[in-house]
């Protein structure tokens, strides 16, 4: 049978503020246990919660930032069980009215095709705290700093149909966060992550099947990993006359599999209601329009200026744009240079990229600056060197051996562009290899690739390239 | 000295007819006199005279504030940092809170001194005192009865005279009810004037703290130093508190009285009936306009309080899970064994009925019918509330249907109890300000009046109170033995 | 609509109370007839009447985004049943 997959995400957001989303202790991450949970976050008796207003700013922000309706009243509501990591024994979450409604999301595949993907809501919630199961042989140990870190939880449509296109969808999300600067979408601290709900029906029909639910997914990869060991696992389970069960899984990344969790396997029944403590939450339409004014040019609008301006291919402008910073910097790479945009984007999405995954280094931390890359560039334009010769320029600057004049100098990698001299490289070439050139009078065309090959070598890879080949066309005729 | 009156006391200090250590040791010594009465779950008697000498420090310099020196009891709800803070329950019996609830400090900040720490009903669940896990309260008037609850420890504090003022909160009824029951004064403010911060959450749509005094001067003392917004409560209102010890005096003449059919119906017990009429009747005199109104929807304030409290109740009292404070069970296997004990174990039963009755109530399939529903009445009862205000100053009905009864009488139905109720409720539903004044006995048991204000009219009950009990002695009025 | 004993145990679990066996015919009685008491409700129509969550017809107040709190961890850990490290501690849990 043919089989479609059907997916849909929850991504929980952590918000930048400087405070928690209902008490004035601070957010930071990484802090000595329980240093900066206070009496609002550890649930004693008594305490009342109090809404941050940045967190409500920077919920309505996204809420703009993908089309989605922006609620003029809001409701906070409990979500009641217990667990050691929610000291109150309920959540504080928006159910009934959230925030923000009926979103969309455009994401663009690795072929070029264009979806639209709905987001069904975004609620403010505040996170919980940590279990740590470790540290103690017999016991868990609870750090409740991160209690009532403030988060948004997107939830989208069941619009998706393969993990290329979650994944898709996710880089997007988490590209907007960041251009927003709502978050600092840090995944390996948690700032950002994503629950994936995964079904499976045969093509053509309507009807959703049975769905799971993946948790915890903090990275893009295992979210990819996860959902494939899902779609493989169901289509299992389904083509062997079984059922789905609907139920919680948790992806273990070092089994690269996901499993059943037992722990919220019990029926759960949260008994939502409006909190008590907290009352409608009210936007004027004025305070939205505000924020509409403030909003930051978003990656979608980055990415057709990129096109116009830079005359760059989707897929440059896409790979350009997803990351904020690596945007700035290719924008500043092309103001500091004569060279086209073209050739600098393909630097930036080319070698630049790959040493700063190699090194796991941040774009905003990178040895190389726009500066001086803008200034390597100019010298590839003015043919003053080869683009071979550039990377090793390159590796040169990467390793703090200063700009590219310098390591030229130093280097002597000055392209030979003097055509006397190039031409004397091109007869001693062909003097010294008779019999391949026997093979190219003959017919062979393949052979003067190695006479090109011969030329560079000889010159240590600093004649210029064009010049070495029309003098080879000329004296080989 | 126990007798005198708040302003009396005050200026007592001031002039140095005595000084606070001095007044604080009357009532201290009265509070362990009267220990039978089991009104108090902790005593601060060493800690409340140091508290004296300071508050004599300052009045010799001058630097007193409104109540600087004068004695307090705090039911034992509120948060009193480094104190016990029991909330009446075997859950809390070890909880030293870490920090002070709003009018704690409040009414530091004004200078009272604490004598101690007043007994209630287990998480100020019931309405007769006898589901505190440290024993039922004695009525002063019969010790045989029940001073009403949950804040009966507070009303019989007052009404032997072992304190001048004691906080109360009143979620159903919990101030006005033992303030009738007991014979003093009590008042249960306007949702959102007092801070609900420190107060440990029974329903906290209704819960509002509020005074027990002798008289409503008294109470309206108290009243000035625990109002007032409070930005650590987001349901407490940003709005101005007037000076209510001078709103007193007003006349009454030409004010209307409505006076509720429903509260008049069958249940309530005739000599109340003409005790309440008696009072009505002295209001007629001072050219009060008498209306006679009605409240259609009080039938189904019982009904719909008994699933919005439950449901608001199984919610706050989810924290009390053995983790982070509070009791836990001894050698729990596992987390569901820690909490399942720790709370079976400390929770009593009228705690564990409300819980479970607001977790049915809330759970999947029965929201609409019973939660949602509530809700909706709750609107019903509001707006009936809203149309009676718009001809009457004050409502005027019986606080209780009975005097107080007998210990033991009520605890074998709950159903039973929650009819003791049956006039408060509705108040708390709607948010609006009531107390509770003496106006005469039934079988030697005192007998509350109900008086109910509009939106934020504190000053207008008081008014109303004060005007009566400047004519009428029947808050002056002390049991016999306590004199 | 009365309260079963297999009720009363589904609500006891989701309650987190423990009710002995032996108790658990009384809770039936006790919380049907308080059901019973609730369900007066249904004599009355309230078909459109917009639900009142709460007595006052105010709006959430927004609180400024700064650090109010310092640590008080030994404060607050001086009422725990059980730390260590700074950490609460709990029977071990198996996720």
């Amino acid at each position: 049978m043919q089989w479609e997959t059907v997916i849909g995400l929850e991504i929980h957001v952590q918000l930048a503020t400087n405070s928690k989303i209902f008490s004035g202790a601070s957010t930071a991450y990484g802090a000595e246990p329980n240093t900066q949970a206070c009496a609002v976050d550890l649930g004693l008796p008594g305490v009342l919660p109090v809404l941050n207003k940045e967190a409500v700013r920077m919920a309505v922000m996204f809420g703009l930032a993908v089309d989605a309706k922006v609620a003029e009243r809001s409701v906070f509501a409990r979500k009641n069980y217990f667990y050691p990591d929610s000291p109150k024994g309920y959540q504080i979450s928006q159910f009934e009215l959230p925030i923000v409604e009926h979103g969309t999301l455009e994401i663009v595949l690795g072929d070029g095709e264009r979806k639209t993907i709905g987001i069904t809501r975004a609620h403010l919630e505040e996170d919980a705290g940590k279990s740590l199961h470790e540290e103690f042989s017999d016991s868990t140990g609870i750090d409740l700093n991160r209690c009532g870190t403030p988060l948004i939880e997107i939830v989208s449509e069941p619009d998706m149909r393969s993990a290329e296109e979650a994944v898709a969808y996710m880089k997007k999300i988490h590209s907007i966060v960041r251009y927003l600067g709502i978050s600092d979408g840090n995944m390996q601290e948690g700032s950002f992550r994503c629950d994936a709900n995964v079904s499976m029906r045969p093509k053509g029909q309507e009807e959703f099947g049975t769905r799971t639910e993946t948790k915890n997914l903090n990275s893009f990869r295992f979210v990819e990993r996860a959902i494939h060991y899902e779609i493989d696992r169901q289509i299992d389970v389904l083509e062997n006359g079984r059922e789905i069960v609907q139920e919680t899984r948790l992806y273990d990344a070092n089994k690269d599999e996901t499993r059943s969790m037992r722990s919220k396997e019990e029926a759960n029944d949260y008994r939502y209601f409006p909190d008590p403590d907290l009352l409608p939450v009210v936007i004027e339409p004025s305070f939205i329009e505000e924020l509409r004014k403030q909003l930051p040019e978003l990656p979608t609008e980055k990415i057709t200026r990129f096109k116009q301006e830079y005359d760059l291919s989707d897929y440059d402008a896409e790979n350009l744009v997803m990351n904020k910073e690596t945007a700035k910097y290719f924008e500043e790479v092309v103001k500091n240079s004569n060279a086209k945009a073209k050739l600098a984007a393909n630097w930036v999405l080319g070698d630049l990229s790959a040493v700063l995954n190699q090194d796991d280094i941040e774009i905003n931390n990178c040895p190389v600056s726009a500066g001086m890359l803008a200034g390597l560039l100019d010298r590839i334009e003015d043919n003053t060197i080869s683009s071979k010769i550039a990377k090793e320029i390159f590796q040169a600057m990467w390793s703090g051996e200063g700009d590219v004049d310098a390591i030229i100098e130093a280097k002597g990698l000055k392209q030979i562009t003097d055509s006397s001299e190039i031409e004397a490289l091109v007869e001693q070439v062909i003097n010294d290899n008779p019999g391949q050139l026997e093979q190219y009078k003959s017919g062979k065309d393949k052979v003067f690739g190695f006479f090109v090959g011969q030329v560079m070598k000889l010159s240590k890879g600093k004649a210029n390239p064009q010049q070495v080949n029309d003098l080879l066309k000329d004296k080989m005729k | 000295m126990h007798k005198l009156s708040v302003s009396q006391l005050v200026d007592g200090l001031r002039n140095g007819d005595f000084s606070s250590v001095e007044l604080t040791q009357c009532f201290v010594n009265r509070m362990q006199k009267f220990n039978d009465l089991n009104a108090f779950i902790t005593e601060l008697g060493e800690r409340a005279i140091l508290q004296a000498t300071n508050a004599d420090k300052l009045i010799k310099e001058k630097k007193h504030r409104p109540l600087t020196g004068i004695p307090i009891a705090h039911k034992d709800i509120f948060c009193m940092y480094g104190v016990k803070t029991s909330c009446g329950s075997k859950m809390l019996d070890n909880f030293y809170a870490p920090y002070d609830a709003t009018v704690v400090e409040k009414l530091d900040q004004a200078g009272c001194v604490t004598i101690g720490r007043t007994n209630m009903d287990e998480f100020a669940m019931g309405s007769s005192n006898e589901s505190s896990y440290y024993g039922p309260v004695k009525n002063p008037w019969n010790t045989d009865c029940v001073p009403g609850g949950s804040s009966g420890g507070s009303a019989a504090a007052v009404a032997a005279r072992i304190a001048p003022l004691a906080t109360g909160t009143d979620t159903g009824g919990s101030i006005r009810q033992p303030a009738a029951l007991c014979g003093v004064t009590g008042l249960k403010p306007t949702y959102g004037r007092v801070s609900r911060y420190g107060l440990i959450a029974y329903a906290s749509s209704l819960d509002q703290g509020g005074p027990f005094g002798k008289s409503a001067e008294d109470c309206a003392y108290m009243l000035q130093a625990m109002a007032g917004f409070d930005e650590k409560d987001s349901t407490s209102l940003d709005k101005a508190v007037p000076d209510y010890t001078q709103l007193l005096n007003s006349t009454l003449k030409g004010k209307v009285i409505g006076v509720p059919e429903e509260y008049f119906s069958e249940g309530l017990s005739a000599e109340v009936k003409s005790v309440i009429e008696g009072a009505i009747k002295w209001y007629e005199q001072q050219g009060c306009e008498i209306k006679n109104i009605s409240l259609p929807n009080t039938n189904l304030a019982i009904p719909a309080y008994y699933v919005i409290a439950p449901a608001e109740c199984s919610s706050n009292l989810s924290r009390l899970d053995g983790v982070r404070y509070g009791y836990r069970c001894e050698d729990p296997k596992d987390l569901r064994d820690l909490y399942d004990r720790s709370r079976s174990e400390a929770f009593g039963d009228e705690v564990k009925r409300r819980i479970m009755i607001g977790t049915y109530a809330l759970s999947a399939g029965y929201y609409d019918a019973y939660y949602l529903k509530a809700q909706q009445i709750r609107r019903l009862i509001s707006e009936d509330f809203k149309k009676a205000f718009e001809h009457v100053d004050v409502i005027l009905g019986p606080t209780t249907p009975e005097p107080a009864f007998k210990i033991g009488e009520k605890t074998a139905d709950p159903v039973t109890m929650y009819l003791s109720d049956i006039y408060t409720i509705s108040i708390n539903l709607a948010g609006l300000p009531a107390m509770s004044v003496p106006c005469g006995f039934s079988d030697s048991l005192p007998v509350g009046m109900q008086l109910i204000g509009n939106y934020f009219e504190e000053d207008n009950l008081l008014n109303f109170a004060h005007q009566y009990q400047m004519d009428t002695d029947w808050h002056k009025k002390t049991p016999e033995g306590f004199e | 609509m009365p309260i079963t004993p297999e009720e009363v145990l589904k609500i006891a679990n989701l309650a987190r109370l423990q009710i002995k066996q032996d108790e658990v015919e009384q809770y039936a009685i006790d919380l049907s007839s308080i059901i019973n008491l609730v369900e007066q409700m249904n004599a009355v129509d309230t078909k459109d009447i917009q639900p009142m969550a709460h007595p006052l017809d105010a709006t959430q107040r927004l609180r400024e985004d700064k650090v109010t709190e310092n640590n008080q961890r030994d404060k607050f850990q001086a009422v725990a049943p059980s730390a260590e490290k700074g950490l609460y501690l709990v029977p071990k849990v198996i996720e």
